[in-house]
């Protein structure tokens, strides 16, 4: 059954690898547009947190800064 | 209607919804995995070599639907001059030439089994490799000309002219002699194709919406920030 299953009639290495390089890709691509987020999640705490008082009343005021700051604090 | 796509308003909803969307994804991938790749029967003609298709035929369809979504977004930033619709058109290139080169290179391995080579100029895989061109010439304008003013009128033009290609790609199969068969699965009409295969092309065409709408989700939510940073520069 699992020989069957991995040899496939002879097609394994076509439809084997097929699935593999999607597979791969899609992890390749899932994990650099994680970085690229956290990155600039990452960058965008460091400079909130570098403002004055004042400054950062006004940034606070904006509601989607407080939702980058909370989804960053789940990381 | 475009107040809806500034991002104070959809951030709120993109930031949380990507580890939910990555929930279903696996959950249904899973599933897609297991009716592809055992459950499925072997076709009569091209025995288990079939199985190609549930990975080359919705990375094909992603990949186009992906591109004609990208062009009606950068039409829609021209008409309501809104730069958030590009943006949006921004997030989806990725995902969309991801999937364009999986459908090319799997293609290109079921092929080898099926027609006894890797590759043939034919109508459906040059317009698909030109298709990818123009997803790989519009992610470059984005980065050589970023911050520029006239950054969306070029990634504009690059999805319009691109576009074109979409129709080419769809009827190339009807226009010329081409080594791929005219399409077994119609909304319009009859569907050639058996329940039993159609049901796991359906689970896994499924799975890779979700993962396209992941890739969109994150690397929206990416650009939104990268804007705020700017922003927070400016105070």
């Amino acid at each position: 059954m699992i020989n069957e299953i991995i040899s496939m009639n002879g097609y394994g290495l076509y439809v084997w690898s097929a699935f593999a390089f999607t597979l791969i890709s899609f992890a390749s691509l899932y994990f650099v547009t994680k970085l690229q987020l956290s990155k600039e999640q990452s960058k965008f705490v460091s400079k909130f947190g570098s403002l004055n008082v004042d400054k950062t009343r006004v940034a606070r005021l904006q509601s989607s800064n407080k939702e980058i700051l909370s989804s960053t604090s789940k990381i | 209607m475009t107040k809806f796509f500034k991002p104070n308003k959809i951030f709120a909803i993109t930031s949380r919804a990507p580890k939910y969307v990555l929930f279903l994804f696996v959950v249904v991938l899973s599933i897609g995995l297991t009716e592809a790749l055992i459950l499925s029967p072997e076709d009569y003609k091209q025995s288990h070599a079939v199985r190609i298709m549930y990975v080359h035929v919705p990375a094909a369809w992603i990949a186009l639907g992906t591109f004609s979504s990208l062009t009606l977004f950068s039409i829609g930033s021209f008409v309501f001059k809104n730069k958030y619709f590009s943006l949006i058109s921004k997030s989806l290139a990725p995902s969309g030439f991801v999937f364009n080169i999986i459908a090319l290179i799997t293609g290109s391995i079921w092929g080898k089994p099926t027609w006894g080579t890797w590759w043939a100029w034919d109508a459906r895989i040059t317009s698909m490799l030109i298709l990818a061109l123009f997803y790989a010439m519009y992610l470059l304008a984005w980065r050589i000309y970023e911050g520029k003013e006239y950054v969306v009128k070029i990634t504009s033009m690059i999805a319009i002219l691109g576009a074109i290609n979409v129709p080419i790609i769809k009827f190339s199969v009807d226009w010329w002699n081409t080594l791929h068969q005219s399409s077994s699965v119609n909304i319009l009409s009859d569907t050639s194709i058996h329940i039993s295969m159609l049901i796991p092309l359906g689970i896994m065409t499924a799975a890779f919406a979700l993962f396209s709408l992941l890739i969109f989700l994150m690397k929206y939510n990416t650009e939104l920030i990268k804007i705020k940073n700017k922003g927070l520069d400016r105070l």
